[in-house]
């Protein structure tokens, strides 16, 4: 107990430097949070103790920000560097406000009472986020491109959103978070989503960090009535990766989609946690999980769906299928459905194997090279995921990541 | 072209082909006849290269080189096709991004550069005309969600477009209605010249009034035990398969 309040304490005092915007109520809140340990089941399976260990500054922005845009896109253009909110191409419709958030706009909006360490961190340190409002019944004609650059300098990037949809509002946003350079650094990133009555928000968010990179995501997704949220998570690389997805659908005839594509190598750690809360009648959630694991990476998956006593008429689906590409590669997958209402229809799947030996040979007896297989076959199999990033330069543009950090030469 | 010598092969331990002879030269085409079970498809498939099966003994030589040495991929590239009993469904891989990705490997292989996407195409067009595929076939997964007949026309344009020198047709002729087999048998006599050569693997003598084949080989328990002309075909047909097994009590008798 006490070695780990000095632990936290180091860890914290490292950041706590050149800030001047943080929530004291935040502060005070993290005086009663500790780290996961290994008793702590939702991070069983992930280990922060190598993350905690490190002493890690809230860096500078760093000048040279390479072009990480999505090639073609059309898009409004926010970047971040190391945590600072550094370019934000404000919407030429004021029923749009894309604009720096203050700590003032996150105490007026945030919803819940969030009691979780990485996430109060992230409220007492940030010093640097985004907020985006549409008006009622506005619809976003562009996506939103949110680009997150971090160096590997032992950094420590903060990164805090809120987006709001007012009733009947639709967007389109795709996040990328890239590494300028290799190193061990931190993205802590929060956000907070409100879909109202009839609004419509599809996200996008592309993991492509360096190998040592370690990332921890967290959504607050609160769902209104007739609403539809999709988010298609594709992780393509980074060290540690921990997504936290936690969704309230909080009202009638609401859509939810979670789609999520890893393909991991060498020591990397991924950890998808998804959670959906049906606290009403009539909706429909369904989650896809595809992962591919090789050398002696690991997967994490860890779907919760609750299905509340008065939620009748729910459709939940889960699946989850895996391809382990190594021996040591290995999964951990884990569904829990806790339902408390009668009528609903709920089914999950999860699947760990190999690729299919008869359709490798199938493609090899027609002088196609094991790597290239792997590689058809790698992509027919992401191909479940991808479909449903509908934007064709964002998929370009994840095909071509895909390509250059497998070499597939197809 | 092709000369298998002696040939014995199990799978998990069991000993399937005892003694496989074959000689197959260019220009020709070989049937091979004989009860389920018999081998047919395991001798078809040793000479594709599925590494599941142990080569005990004896050798396949194609063109005087060592087949039982090349991988799957390097005997394909060299001219050997094999069309599948039971092609395989390939969930999420476009058929027209597999075949480019094959066609382009064997010319790697040959030394040309990949073919410009236009010629590919056009390329493409005129073999899936030949076996009468449905455009929309090319770009669905591999095989999935094909009906039988498709899985086989498939089977057929794929040898089309990679124009190998041995090809080995498994049980094309299973499970088509009398037009498809036509259809087949057009797509294989189509593309039959006197420099390659086909060896037809069928359990029924239906397909050779199509494909009229230069010899007839029954197969029996992994061995060839009986060689003969088109007629053998027909004998067998009306016999039965019985027939081979009293012929072969009788010699063990004698
Ligand atoms: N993968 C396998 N494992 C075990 N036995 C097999 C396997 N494949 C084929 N066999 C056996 O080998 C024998 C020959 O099979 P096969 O070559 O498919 O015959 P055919 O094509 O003539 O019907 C059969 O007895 C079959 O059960
Ligand atoms: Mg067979």
């Amino acid at each position: 107990m006490g070695e780990a309040l000095t632990k936290k304490n180091r860890f914290l005092s490292s950041l706590t430097e050149g800030n001047s915007t943080h929530s004291y109520a935040a502060l005070k809140e993290l005086e009663h949070l500790d780290f996961p340990n290994r008793k702590t089941e939702d991070w069983r399976y992930t280990r922060v103790a190598p993350l905690i260990n490190k002493l890690l500054r809230q860096s500078a922005v760093r000048p040279e920000t390479e072009n990480f845009y999505i090639p073609q896109l059309q898009s409004h253009k926010i970047v971040f560097s190391n945590g600072n909110l550094i370019k934000n191409e404000v919407a030429d419709n004021n029923r749009i406000t894309i604009k720096k958030l203050e700590t003032s706009d996150l105490l007026l909006n945030s919803q819940a009472s969030i009691d979780e360490i990485f996430t109060t961190i992230n409220t007492a340190y940030t010093h640097g986020g985004i907020y985006i409002h549409l008006d009622k019944n506005t619809i976003l004609e562009k996506p939103i491109e949110i680009i997150h650059l971090i160096d590997g300098q032992n950094t420590f990037a903060q990164i805090r959103k809120l987006i709001v949809l007012e009733q009947g509002a639709e967007a389109q946003i795709v996040e990328g978070y890239y590494s300028s350079e290799t190193g061990l650094s931190f993205t802590n990133a929060v956000s907070e989503i409100i879909v109202k009555d009839n609004a419509k928000l599809h996200l996008d968010k592309i993991q492509f960090e360096s190998e040592e990179h370690w990332h921890i995501n967290s959504e607050y997704v609160y769902q209104e009535s007739n609403s539809n949220f999709t988010i298609n998570t594709i992780t393509l690389n980074g060290g540690t990766v921990r997504n936290g997805l936690n969704i309230s659908v909080d009202g009638n005839n609401c859509e939810t989609n979670l789609n999520g594509l890893y393909l991991l190598k060498g020591k990397q750690h991924v950890d998808n946690h998804t959670k959906v809360d049906h606290k009403q009648p009539h909706c429909t959630s369904s989650e896809l999980y595809k992962g591919m694991i090789d050398d002696q990476a690991t997967g994490v998956f860890n779907g919760k769906v609750f299905v509340r006593e008065d939620a009748q008429k729910i459709e939940a689906f889960q699946q989850n299928s895996n391809i382990l590409l190594s021996e040591n590669a290995s999964m951990n997958a884990k569904p829990e459905l806790e339902i408390y209402a009668d009528d609903v229809k709920c089914s999950h799947g999860s699947t760990t194997g190999q690729f299919d030996d008869e359709a490798l040979f199938y493609l090899k007896s027609r002088g196609i090279s094991e790597k290239n297989a792997h590689a058809l076959m790698a992509a027919g199999f992401a191909e479940d995921v991808l479909v449903n990033v509908t934007n064709e330069f964002i998929k370009l543009h994840i095909n071509k990541l895909l390509k250059e950090r497998f070499n597939w030469e197809l | 072209m092709l000369r298998i010598n002696d040939l014995h092969a199990s799978i998990e331990g069991k000993k399937i082909l005892n003694g496989i002879t074959l000689e197959v030269n260019a220009g020709e085409i070989h049937a091979i006849m004989g009860p389920n079970g018999s081998g047919k498809s395991t001798l078809a498939s040793v000479i594709a290269g599925k590494e599941e099966y142990e080569i005990e003994s004896g050798e396949i030589l194609f063109n005087n080189e060592e087949l039982t040495e090349l991988k799957p991929e390097e005997r394909a590239r060299e001219g050997v096709f094999l069309a599948f009993q039971y092609p395989v469904e390939i969930p999420g891989v476009s058929n027209i991004n597999f075949l480019r990705t094959a066609l382009n490997e064997k010319r790697a292989h040959q030394g040309l550069d990949p073919m410009a996407a236009k010629e590919f195409l056009a390329l493409v067009k005129e073999k899936a005309a030949l076996v009468q595929l449905d455009d929309k076939l090319k770009n669905r997964s591999v095989n999935e969600g094909f009906s039988g007949g498709e899985k086989k026309r498939n089977e057929i344009f794929q040898m089309a477009m990679l124009n190998p020198k041995l090809a080995v047709l498994d049980e094309t002729d299973s499970g088509l209605d009398i037009d498809a087999l036509r259809i087949v048998a057009h797509g294989v006599n189509t593309l039959k010249s006197a420099e390659n050569a086909t060896i037809v693997v069928t359990h029924y003598q239906r397909l050779l009034d199509y494909i009229v084949p230069d010899f007839v080989h029954v197969l029996y328990n992994g061995k060839i035990v009986k060689t003969g002309s088109k007629e053998l075909a027909l004998e067998l047909e009306e016999k039965g398969y019985d027939w081979i097994k009293q012929e072969l009590g009788e010699e063990i008798q004698a």
